[in-house]
Order: C-alpha cells, then structure tokens, then sequence
C-alpha cells in the first residue's frame, strides 16, 4: 500500500506524518504521537472512549482514517489544559467524583466540552441526550452529569 | 471465533479527490472493482471490519466543496457530504420538517452524527435506517451523476432490498432534494429501540395534509418490518379525503399494522412489532394532525 503524507494540528502543534490508507486514527495518535488518553473500547462506533475533538466536534477515531484528517485540527484530552491549569470540565470531573476506572473519561470530558459550547444552559435531560454515545460502566452517570451542570453553572457566574 | 476491530486488516487504495470533477473520474475508471465512496464512514468502516466488506479503492468526498452545502430556498437542498449534525441545526430543518429532524435526532450519538450524512444512510440500505421513512413521506428525491450525466430518483425507489439500491457503480449521490411543502401539512416521526443510541426495533415517519378536518392526503411509512422501509399503501387510503376523527385513526392504524411484514431478530419480534406498529401510527397519526393545525 502506498503510503499518504499528511499534516495536521494535534492539541496546537502541527505534524506531518506519513500513514497506509488503512491506518485508523486512533491507533496513530496512541501509538505514533503517545497521546495514550484516547482509548480504544469498542472499535465499532457503540462507546464513546476513543472520542477527539476534529475541528471542534466530536468525533470517533476508531471510525476515521487518519488519512482524513489532512489539514485537519485535532484536541485530544492532552490538550484540553493549559499548562498546569486544568480545563473547567476536567476540574469538575475531579471535583464532582465523576472518574472511577478512567477508560471512558478522556472522551466522556472531550464530549462534554462539545455540550458546553454548543447550549451552555443544558437541563439534565439535554445532558443525559447528549452524552448518550458515551459508556460509562462505573460511575452510572450520577456524578458525570453532576459535573457537566456544575461546570456549566460555573462557566456563566465566571 | 472474535474480530478484532482494533485495527483495519485490508488494504485498499485511498484517494481525496478536491472536486465532484475528479470524483466522477476515479468512479468511472475503478467502477469494475470493489470501490467505495467513504463519507462519514460510521458503516462502512464498520463493515470492513466487522463482516470483512471487500473494498480496493476508497474514495473519500469529505473535503469536496462542492458537496458541502445546505440551500434552505424552495424545500431543502443537501449536499451529499454534510454530517447529519449540521443538517439538525438548521432552523428550517427544525421547523418545516420536523420528522426528518426527529429522525436524525434519534439516530445514534453526537459523535457519530457529526461524521455520518444523508446519502451515506440511504446508500447503506438498512431497512431500519432513520433518514429513510422521514424522506421518503417528503417525496425526496437523490441527484446521481456519474461521467455519463445526471438523474434524479425518489428516495422511495432508490432502495430495493436490504443493503441493495438502484445505483450504478460509476454514480455518485451528489445531493439530496427536499421540496417545500405547504403550511396546512403536518408530519412526525417515530422509532422505539431499547436506549435512545439504538438501531430501531421500529420507525415510522408520517406526513398529511390537511384541509379544514379532512385529511386531503397523507404518507405513512415505516422502517424496520419489511426488507426496505414500506409505504402504508391500504392504511393510506383509509385516510386519504376522509373526515378525520379518533376512530378514523384507531381503523388506519390497525390496517397499517395487518400491511406489514417483520421478521423476528435479535432487536425485536413480528408479533410485538405489529403490536407496536398500530399504537406508534395511531400516536403518529395524531401528532402530525396537530402540527398540520387540526383538531380531534
């Protein structure tokens, strides 16, 4: 298979790679670029644990060629903090006992910040619908949302 | 015997053509082979890794402008490579065809509406496929080109069976066209499925039109209990240039649920299908009459 050079923006910095066509995204960022937080659960489309933010949107990196992201921005959950500083979102996981194992965290938070700027004033009901292609097998969601609607609440008192 | 859906075991060639032009082309010379057109890619990747779908040339229209676009002058005009989550957030969308919105709404997850399109839907062929039932009541028609010209089809006829479609292998579904339709009609949908990111048990999408409390014409359609998504063609009838009243409904709704044919499967079966079809139609029936500003 001939290989395709790509480049693109992953958490700020620009890289240029070159992938087999059948390369999937999510195997390129853990295994070429190390950014392990994205994990793959599924490998179908059904959980959620390998979500990445491509040009904002959330999006399935088991289900994308990373041949398709040339020219393309990608956050991953590596990117989410400035510095030191962690994102609200991820302050409100912590804060609100929203992780247990972990595994479905890096994609649950990525979503969530997706939720927050696309209707900041989300019901808890809106929440559990947006967030319903994210599996969590540990928390039962009780505290996820918690954290989501605190995140929100702080966001529009800031 | 498990798959290992980690990785992606075939190889294939890959191109990222830049214009509908190019497009054309690299379909009109690979069209003798295993070729596809990957938009969203949320089945098709799905397939290749799962049932080892058999693909040498991949072609990615993503990135092509042309194929990009929502015209929301006279009905609705969708290009073949918008995600359905764009479509959802179109105001008009929203408003004048609720039951297409209802419909990608109650499809999957963000995440997978943010990749997956319209023709990508349709293409699949799943009987139980969202868009289809919606599209279908709207009288929408798929644009195809291939090097040889153009052709418009009605989404109706575009499907003959499970996975399979008219489509020839040169052609491309460019857009998709929704005409505008009148003030006094009213639509819904409807799909039942065991949590809300679920693949339909049953889905059904109506459309009537109303004139003063007669029902001047009406489309129902469902999805999920036949090979294709059926049309409701006796059910139909029943209602079409009738005075409407609750009874009316409860009698279409039986007869919409005695035209179907689902099978039993791993989602659901025939038996609470059909039961499920007359209380959905009948609930359909009544929300669409509303919207169209009828009362009961």
């Amino acid at each position: 298979m001939k290989k395709i050079e790509i480049e693109f923006t992953i958490n700020g910095k620009k890289r240029r790679l070159s992938v087999k066509p059948n390369d999937l995204l999510i195997n390129i960022i853990r295994n070429d670029l190390f950014l392990t937080g994205s994990k793959y659960g599924c490998g179908i489309g059904e959980c959620g644990a390998c979500t990445v933010l491509l040009n904002g949107e959330p999006v399935l990196s088991c289900l994308t060629l990373a041949a398709t992201v040339d020219g393309k921005e990608i956050t991953t959950i590596e990117g989410l903090a400035i510095g030191d500083e962690l994102h609200p979102m991820q302050k409100a996981f912590l804060k609100n006992g929203a992780v247990q194992c972990g595994f479905c965290t890096p994609g649950m938070i990525l979503t969530a910040t997706a939720l927050l700027k696309e209707n900041p004033n989300s019901t808890e009901d809106e929440i559990r619908d947006y967030m319903r292609g994210n599996l969590c097998r540990c928390t039962g969601y009780i505290q996820i949302v918690k954290a989501i609607k605190s995140c929100e609440n702080n966001l529009e008192t800031s | 015997m498990s798959t290992n859906t980690k990785i992606l075991t075939q190889e294939f060639e890959y191109f990222a053509p830049k214009t509908l032009e190019e497009t054309l082309g690299l379909l009109c010379k690979y069209k003798d082979k295993n070729t596809k057109i990957l938009a969203g890619g949320t089945d098709l990747l799905v397939k290749m890794k799962t049932i080892n779908l058999n693909v040498d040339y991949l072609i990615n229209i993503k990135d092509i402008s042309e194929l990009n676009f929502i015209n929301t002058d006279g009905g609705l005009k969708i290009g073949a490579a918008v995600p359905l989550s764009h479509i959802e957030r179109v105001g008009k969308v929203k408003e004048k065809y609720p039951a297409l919105y209802e419909g990608i709404k109650s499809m999957a997850a963000i995440a997978i509406r943010n990749m997956a399109t319209i023709p990508g839907n349709i293409c699949n062929a799943s009987p139980a496929g969202d868009t289809i039932p919606p599209l279908i009541v709207y009288s929408a028609e798929l644009k195809l080109v291939s090097k040889r010209g153009e052709r418009t089809v009605q989404v109706e006829d575009f499907i003959t069976g499970v996975g399979k479609t008219i489509i020839k292998a040169d052609e491309l579904v460019t857009q998709v066209n929704i005409p505008e339709i009148n003030n006094n009609s009213g639509s819904a949908f409807s799909k039942k499925s065991r949590v809300k990111a679920d693949i339909a048990k049953i889905n059904l999408a109506i459309w009537l039109e109303r004139d003063g409390n007669f029902c001047k014409y009406c489309k129902i359609v469902l999805g999920s209990v036949f090979i294709k998504a059926v049309r409701a063609k006796k059910a139909e009838d029943l209602l079409r240039e009738q005075i409407v009243n609750d009874d009316l409904f409860i009698k279409v709704a039986k007869k919409a649920s005695e035209e179907i044919k689902p099978i039993d499967d791993v989602r659901s079966i025939a038996e609470y299908r059909t039961d499920l079809a007359q209380v959905m139609v009948e609930d359909s029936l009544k929300l669409a009459w509303g919207r169209a500003g009828g009362e009961l």
